[in-house]
C-alpha cells in the first residue's frame, strides 16, 4: 500500500535565548506545543500521538526526560516516543512522527524537539575525556573546523565565503521574532574581524547556544481538510553512515548524497535548484552553508556550493534563499535545531513566514545533520498535494 | 590509575562524569520549593479537586497550568514503603531507612521521602508521620530532611513558617557519575603496545584498509580484524585545526593545533597535537614525526606521544592524503 498523505497544519516555537530562566523544561515544551495547537486548531486532547527529539542526555543531564515530560506534554494515555540521533534528532523527529501518518497508524500526531542548553554546557558534554586517548577534542567547532578546512582546500574557496554566510543568516534573523541572535550591526567585515575560535572558524561564524523548543502537528489528509494552508509532505528521508571508516568522505558524506537523491526522486524533482523555491539547511558554522549546497546537489560538488554563495543566490531575494528564518547560525536549541529547520520550511510553503516569507514559496527543503556528520535527515514540504 | 580487568589483555580505567546541572523551576515547582524554603508544604489543587504533592506544573485532565495553590499538614501517613538496607551516596540518610510513600494531612496523592526508623519493624502502612525539616533551608527538596514517626498526641509543624515571599527560581543539581571505561581488546592492544614504544594497527582482511586504533570490526564493511599491522611513528597531517577557544575540563592550554595525522601505512588518520611549529606555520600535507614522552612516564595510553613535530621533509603531495580529507 501507498502512503498515506500527509502536511504540516501547526508549527509552534519558543522565543530563543540563551538562558530561559523563566520556563522549567516541560514549561519550554509547552510554549512551542500551545503555539502549535493553536495554529492547527486542535486541543492536546485531540492528538493520537506523540513524539519527541533532544539530543544527548548529557546536556541536560536528565536520563530519557521523555518520562518526566510526558505528564506535562499530555502524553498520558497516548503512544509517546523518543527519537535520538544527535543534531539531526529535531528533522529525524519530525519524519518519525510524519511515518505515523503516512503508514495509516495514527491521523493527528503532535511532535517536539528541545534543548535547554542553559542548564548544562554542551562544549564540556561534547569533550569529556576518555581514558587511554588524546585529549585534543574541543567540542563540536574542533570536531568541524578541520573538515571545513578541507573543504576550503578541495575547492579552493576564497576565505571570506565562510562571513557572507554568517553575515546573511544574522541579517535574516532580525526578520524572525523567535530568534536568539539578535545583532544588526554584523557585516562581512564584522564577521572577519571577530576572534578565530578553531582556525578557520570564527567567533561570529558559529551558532549561539540557545533554550528553545519547536513542535509540529502532522495530520492525515481528511484532518488537512481543517487548514486554510496545509504544507503537504512531498518527500523524508534518513540516512547514516559509520563514524570511522578509512577514507570516509567527511566534506560531502556518503550518507548525505545518498538523501538527497532519494529525497529528489520522492518528491518527483528532477533540479532542485530550479525547483525548490527555499532552503533552511543545517548549518552550525557558516562554511557548512556551501558545503551542503553542494552535497545536495543544488550546485556542483567542485566549489558550486561557494560560487552559489558567493554570488548571493542564497540571500532573500537570491535564486535558492537559504536560512531565511536566521537559521541554525542564529538560534540553536540543539534538539530542536532540525525541526525549526523543517518547521520553518513549512512555513513557508504555508505563506505563514511573516517578514522573511519568501514571496511564492511553493516547494521548500527542511535539513539536519548529526553527529560526526553520521546521521541526516531532509524533507521536501510543498503548498500543493503530491501528485502520486 | 590504569589496570588489567578479570580479562586478561583488556584494560580498563574509571570515568567519572560531574556536572552541576542548573535547573530553572517554572512557577509551579518554584512555588513549591520556596514553601519547603519557608516551612510549608504546598500542594496544588487539580480541575478534578484532588489536592496533589508537589504541585504537578500542568493540570493532568485539562492540561492547562496549574494555578491553585493549597497549603498541606507536614504531618501525614504512609500508604506503602520499601527498606533500604544499605544506603549509598547521594541517599537522604547515611544509615539504613525507609522510602515511603506519604499522604500528607490534606492532600489526596503521597509523597515519595526518606523514612527514619532503626529497623523494618518499625515501619507499616497507616504509621503517621510528620516532616523532619532541616534547620538550614534553602528552597530544594532536601529541606524536608527526612520524615520521623509521629509520637501519639503530637502534632506536627515543628518549625515557624514564613510567609513566602521571595519566589524560587533555579536550583543546583551536581550530578556525578562513575564508569569503568573498558577498551575492546583490539584497543588493549594498541595501548599496551604504547607501552613498549609501538603502534600497533590491524588490517581489514575484506578491504585490506590498515586502521589504527584497530577497531575490532572493519567500520566499512563489518569484516572482523586480526592481522595485526606495526606502523611507524612518522605521518602526514591531512587537515587540522587551531583552538584558541578554552573551555570547561580542557587538558590542554590553548592555543594549541589539534590535527588529524595520516600515519606512513594507515588508511585512516587519528587526531593528535601539533608543536615544536608556530601554530601559524602548520600546514596540510605537513610530514611530521613523534615526539615521545621520557620512558619512565610511559603508561598504557596515547598520551606516551607527547606531540607529533615536523621532520623537516618536503610537504607530502596533495594526492597523496587527498582522499583523507
Amino acid at each position: 500500500m501507498a502512503k498515506q498523505p500527509a502536511a504540516v497544519i501547526g508549527v509552534g516555537q519558543t522565543h530563543h535565548r540563551a538562558k530561559r530562566e523563566d520556563v522549567s523544561m516541560p514549561g519550554l515544551l509547552r510554549e512551542a506545543i500551545d503555539r502549535a495547537l493553536e495554529d492547527a486548531q486542535l486541543t492536546l486532547e485531540e492528538i493520537d500521538a506523540i513524539v519527541v527529539g533532544k539530543a544527548p542526555d548529557l546536556f541536560e543531564g536528565v536520563m530519557m526526560p521523555e518520562l518526566f515530560l510526558a505528564d506535562s506534554i499530555g502524553a498520558a494515555g497516548k503512544p509517546l516516543l523518543r527519537v535520538h540521533t544527535a543534531g539531526s534528532v529535531g528533522g529525524s523527529t519530525a519524519i518519525v512522527a510524519a511515518s505515523l501518518v503516512q503508514a495509516g497508524v495514527h491521523k493527528k500526531v503532535l511532535t517536539v524537539a528541545y534543548e535547554k542548553q542553559s542548564e548544562s554546557n554542551a562544549m564540556w558534554a561534547l569533550s569529556v575525556p576518555i581514558p587511554f586517548n588524546m585529549p585534543v577534542h574541543a567540542g563540536a567547532g574542533g570536531y568541524f573546523a578541520p573538515h571545513v578546512r578541507s573543504y576550503i582546500r578541495r575547492s579552493e574557496a576564497p576565505t571570506h565565503v565562510g562571513a557572507i554566510v554568517a553575515a546573511k543568516d544574522r541579517q535574516n534573523a532580525l526578520k524572525n521574532p523567535y530568534a536568539h541572535l539578535k545583532n544588526p550591526d554584523t557585516t562581512v567585515e564584522s564577521v572577519l574581524a571577530s576572534q578565530m575560535l578553531w582556525d578557520p572558524i570564527r567567533y561570529d561564524e558559529t551558532c549561539p547556544s540557545s533554550d528553545g523548543a519547536c513542535a509540529l502537528v502532522i495530520v492525515s489528509e481528511d484532518e488537512a481538510a481543517r487548514s486554510a494552508n496545509p504544507a503537504w509532505i512531498h518527500g523524508t528521508v534518513m540516512r547514516s553512515e559509520a563514524t570511522s571508516a578509512a577514507e570516509r568522505d567527511q566534506v560531502n558524506p556518503q550518507a548525505s548524497r545518498d538523501a538527497a537523491a532519494a529525497l529528489w526522486k520522492q518528491a518527483g524533482i528532477t533540479s532542485p535548484i530550479d525547483e525548490i523555491d527555499m532552503a533552511e539547511i543545517y548549518v552550525p558554522f557558516s562554511w557548512f552553508e556551501p558545503m551542503w549546497l553542494e552535497s545536495l546537489g543544488f550546485a556542483d560538488a567542485n566549489g558550486g556550493g561557494w560560487r552559489l554563495t558567493e554570488s548571493g543566490a542564497t540571500a532573500m531575494g537570491g535564486r535558492l534563499p537559504v536560512n531565511c528564518s536566521g537559521g541554525v547560525l542564529s538560534s540553536n536549541p540543539i534538539g530542536a535545531s532540525g525541526m525549526l529547520r523543517f518547521g520553518e520550511a513549512a512555513l513557508q510553503v504555508r505563506g505563514a513566514a511573516g517578514e522573511h516569507q519568501v514571496d511564492g514559496a511553493r516547494k521548500a527543503l527542511g535539513h539536519a545533520y548529526g553527529g560526526g556528520s553520521q546521521f541526516f535527515a531532509m524533507w521536501v514540504v510543498g503548498s500543493e498535494k503530491p501528485s502520486s | 590509575m590504569f589496570y588489567f580487568c578479570a580479562m586478561p589483555r583488556t584494560l580498563s580505567a574509571p570515568v567519572t562524569v560531574a556536572f552541576d546541572y542548573t535547573r530553572s523551576t517554572g512557577p509551579v515547582l518554584g512555588r513549591f520549593l520556596a514553601g519547603l524554603r519557608d516551612g510549608v508544604v504546598m500542594g496544588g489543587r487539580t480541575s478534578e479537586g484532588k489536592v496533589v504533592v508537589p504541585p504537578p506544573e500542568f493540570d493532568p485532565v485539562t492540561h492547562a497550568a496549574l494555578e491553585d495553590f493549597v497549603e498541606v499538614a507536614d504531618t501525614g501517613t504512609v500508604t506503602s514503603w520499601t527498606w533500604v538496607p544499605e544506603p549509598v551516596n547521594g541517599q537522604p540518610l547515611d544509615r539504613p531507612f525507609a522510602f515511603a510513600l506519604v499522604t500528607l494531612d490534606g492532600a489526596d496523592a503521597p509523597l515519595l521521602h526518606a523514612l527514619d526508623v532503626d529497623s523494618p519493624a518499625d515501619v507499616e502502612t497507616g504509621l503517621r508521620v510528620r516532616v523532619r525539616w532541616r534547620a538550614e533551608r534553602t528552597g530544594d527538596i532536601t529541606d524536608i530532611e527526612c520524615f520521623e514517626p509521629l509520637p501519639e498526641g503530637e502534632s506536627g509543624s515543628t518549625v515557624q513558617a514564613r510567609e513566602t515571599v521571595d519566589p524560587v527560581t533555579g536550583i543546583v543539581v551536581p550530578i556525578e557519575l562513575d564508569y569503568l571505561y573498558a577498551a575492546s581488546p583490539e584497543e588493549s592492544l594498541f595501548y599496551t603496545s604504547l607501552s613498549e614504544g609501538k603502534l600497533v594497527g590491524q588490517r581489514c582482511p575484506s578491504c585490506g584498509k590498515v586502521y589504527i586504533p584497530p577497531r575490532s570490526a572493519c567500520p566499512a564493511d563489518g569484516t572482523p580484524t586480526a592481522e595485526e599491522v606495526e606502523l611507524p611513528d612518522t605521518g602526514t597531517v591531512t587537515t587540522f585545526c587551531v583552538v584558541n577557544v578554552p573551555f570547561l575540563g580542557q587538558r590542554i592550554t590553548p592555543p594549541y593545533v589539534s590535527a588529524y595525522i595520516l600515519l606512513d601505512g594507515a588508511d585512516i588518520a587519528f587526531l593528535h597535537l601539533i608543536l615544536d611549529i608556530p601554530a601559524e606555520e602548520v600546514r596540510m600535507g605537513m610530514r611530521v614525526k613523534a615526539v615521545w614522552k621520557p620512558r619512565e612516564e610511559w603508561g598504557t595510553t596515547i598520551e606516551n606521544i607527547s606531540h607529533f613535530a615536523p621532520t623537516g621533509e618536503p610537504d607530502a603531495d596533495y594526492e597523496s592524503y587527498r582522499v583523507h580529507l
